[in-house]
């Protein structure tokens, strides 16, 4: 559950951007006895870039799989541009894969691989080897067309998997953790380019990965998956801002999470009081590191939370000081802007809006 | 690193075994081939007559083609049923794929004889299947052409191959990664399209392999034409064998041999260089 306002931009960000390309509805999926997917739903923008994001065994690349269409979902149905798609075999759907070991044809060339989904779809002879170029020219490749992919690097079958995949001009493109076998340098580079090409065709990325710095990268929108469910779905700032949860607070970012109180509107966490307009009881909040500040000559804003924490521990990062804090006992986390050392008790302060409640 | 003696002693028995057991007779066997039979003794006369008579009597040439003849067919008959099996099994078996392969392999357990005599019961006139036809009314007498003939030559050697050609083609069939065949259909194939383009293509060095050992073990086979060939399907071993035997002409029987031996090398190669080609990992 989002915040009400959040969600309401999200839904009038999305109205705004067009219209819902491909709607998972209520899917489920077992192996078995085991529940790989619980029930998720999800709809997916034409033109955007959304990221699967979710440790391994969390059901992201089993979603993947459903919507390219080589597992059949247990129960739910998925829709594309208001037609059914989960009951489509895969040569069926205007959806095309780059597969996480690319899954080049060693027997066809570099070209003969970009080729050979026109070549089965019909497309006219002659319009092949201009189409072919096209795709080899987008990616940069075009020097390697009558290479088999043998003969090249991670990055270069990378190139020529996303030229293959792109080359049918699918209505969505899915990339199952596309980057994971290049190196650190490379990933980045391919990063951008993924980005910048995305933007130049409009096609619609559909991205799974584990990668959280490279899902807050490269996403217009993240679905945050635990366990096979979906835990929220939000663009990355969104997400880092109002955490649904405390694992999507924790797993995008760092985090502290406050267990707390409430009674009467006011939050009681420890020696911490702060208002809050939320029904009494326990809840959770997460504070992130650098919503903590450090208060030198002790004036703060007017509504801020101030306190004094132990400094335990600091560790120096060129423009950043991460402090490892003590507040009677709460161990806190946070991040403030280089200046020197600090020893012993200090002052700090919280803005409460800051302070964001989210679910177990 | 390993000294000198000990390299000795590890590699000695096998290249002695090697030496005795198979360069030895074919030495033996090429310089025979070069010699003459004179008074029922072997003469050590050099000579060429041995191979000219292979070219003059037409018989050799006919028996050759067609022992190459039933050895085509061997070899096709093996590959339309070893490819399907193979590929159904590698696609399609799911769990009974350990089953299945046991039941393709029981079979080369039993003796090549026991089989042979199978079917002679099967083929033969009092047989199972002369039986069975009349049973259904579909002859009245027992019909003679299923035994003695090439064409049980051919079935008897099929079945006996069959399973030669079936495990290179499974073991390459089972080397192609999924993936590629998830990636033919992501891109538009369907069943047909993807065997025709990616799993055919990919599978040829096991095709290959499969198909030259049923090619290659036919050409040497000298049984099954005496279990069930009869006369008219005498193959070229036969003939080796009878020359090797009781008519005691040990230098033409060397020629022909030889001759059999530089046809199967010159095809072991052309095959593995084919192979080579069309191997792409």
């Amino acid at each position: 559950m989002t915040q009400p306002g959040s969600s309401a931009e999200n839904a009038a960000a999305r109205a705004a951007s067009g219209n819902v390309l491909l709607d998972v509805r209520n899917v489920a999926k077992n192996f078995g006895p085991r529940e790989v997917l619980n029930h998720v739903s999800l709809e997916i923008t034409s033109g955007e870039f959304l990221t699967l994001l979710g440790e391994s065994g969390s059901g992201k690349t089993t979603l993947l799989r459903l919507i390219a269409g080589f597992e059949q979902p247990s129960s739910g149905e998925i829709w594309m541009s208001g037609q059914r798609l989960d009951t489509l075999p895969p040569y069926k759907r205007r959806v095309n894969t780059v597969f996480q070991n690319y899954a080049l044809f060693p027997h066809l060339t570099v070209q003969e691989n970009v080729g050979y989904g026109l070549q089965v779809s019909g497309v006219a002879k002659p319009e092949i080897p201009g189409r072919v170029n096209e795709a080899l020219q987008m990616v940069k490749m075009r020097e390697f067309a009558a290479a088999r992919p043998a003969k090249l690097s991670g990055g270069q079958q990378q190139r020529v998997a996303l030229a293959r995949a792109l080359v049918n001009r699918p209505n969505l493109l899915l990339l199952d953790e596309p980057l994971s076998a290049l190196d650190a340098n490379l990933r980045k580079q391919m990063q951008g380019e993924l980005k910048s090409l995305q933007r130049e065709l409009g096609i619609t990325f559909l991205f799974v990965t584990h990668d959280q710095d490279e899902a807050m990268a490269l996403s217009d929108r993240i679905a945050l998956l635990k366990d096979g469910g979906l835990e929220q779905v939000a663009s990355p700032r969104e997400i880092y801002a109002h955490p649904a949860t405390s694992y999507a607070a924790e797993f995008i970012g760092q985090t502290n999470l406050l267990r707390a109180n409430v009674k009467n509107s006011v939050v009681e966490c420890g020696s911490l009081q702060w208002p809050a307009t939320r029904p009494a009881g326990p809840a959770l909040f997460s504070l992130r590191p650098e919503s903590i500040h450090l208060s030198p000559d002790g004036s703060v804003p007017a509504d801020a939370i101030r306190f004094r924490a132990v400094v335990r521990q600091q560790i120096f990062s060129g423009s950043s000081e991460h402090l490892e804090l003590d507040l009677s006992g709460q161990p806190l986390r946070a991040r403030i802007p280089a200046r020197g050392p600090l020893a012993g008790e200090q002052e700090f302060w919280f803005s409460p809006a800051d302070a964001v409640a989210v679910r177990q | 690193m390993y000294s000198r003696a000990y390299k000795w002693i590890v590699s000695a028995p096998p290249l002695l075994w090697v030496a005795i057991f198979l360069l030895l007779p074919y030495a033996l066997m090429f310089v025979h081939s070069f010699w003459l039979v004179r008074d029922g003794m072997i003469a050590h006369e050099w000579n060429l007559q041995n191979y000219a008579k292979l070219f003059q009597n037409p018989v050799y040439l006919e028996v050759l083609f067609r022992t190459m003849r039933i050895a085509v067919g061997v070899t096709l008959l093996s590959l339309l049923l070893g490819y399907p099996l193979a590929y159904y099994m590698s696609f399609h078996a799911g769990v009974r794929k350990d089953l299945l392969y046991q039941l393709v392999i029981v079979p080369l357990w039993v003796s090549y004889l026991v089989r042979g005599y199978a079917w002679k019961t099967i083929l033969g006139s009092e047989g199972v299947l002369n039986g069975f036809l009349q049973y259904i009314h579909v002859t009245n007498e027992p019909v003679g052409f299923f035994l003695y003939s090439p064409f049980a030559v051919v079935l008897m050697l099929t079945h006996i191959y069959t399973p030669f050609v079936f495990l290179p083609l499974y073991a390459s069939l089972e080397h192609i990664p999924r993936n590629l065949v998830e990636a033919s259909q992501d891109l538009g194939a369907g069943s047909r399209a993807t065997f025709l383009r990616v799993i055919l293509p990919l599978s040829l060095p096991g095709l290959l392999a499969g198909a030259t050992f049923a090619f290659v073990l036919t050409l040497g086979d000298f049984l099954a034409p005496l279990l069930v060939g009869g006369p008219s399907s005498i193959m070229i071993a036969n003939i080796v064998q009878s020359l090797f035997g009781t008519a005691y002409d040990w230098p033409l029987g060397a020629a022909i041999s030889v001759c059999i031996l530089l046809l199967t090398i010159s095809l072991l190669f052309l095959t593995e260089r084919l192979e080579k080609r069309w191997s792409f990992r």
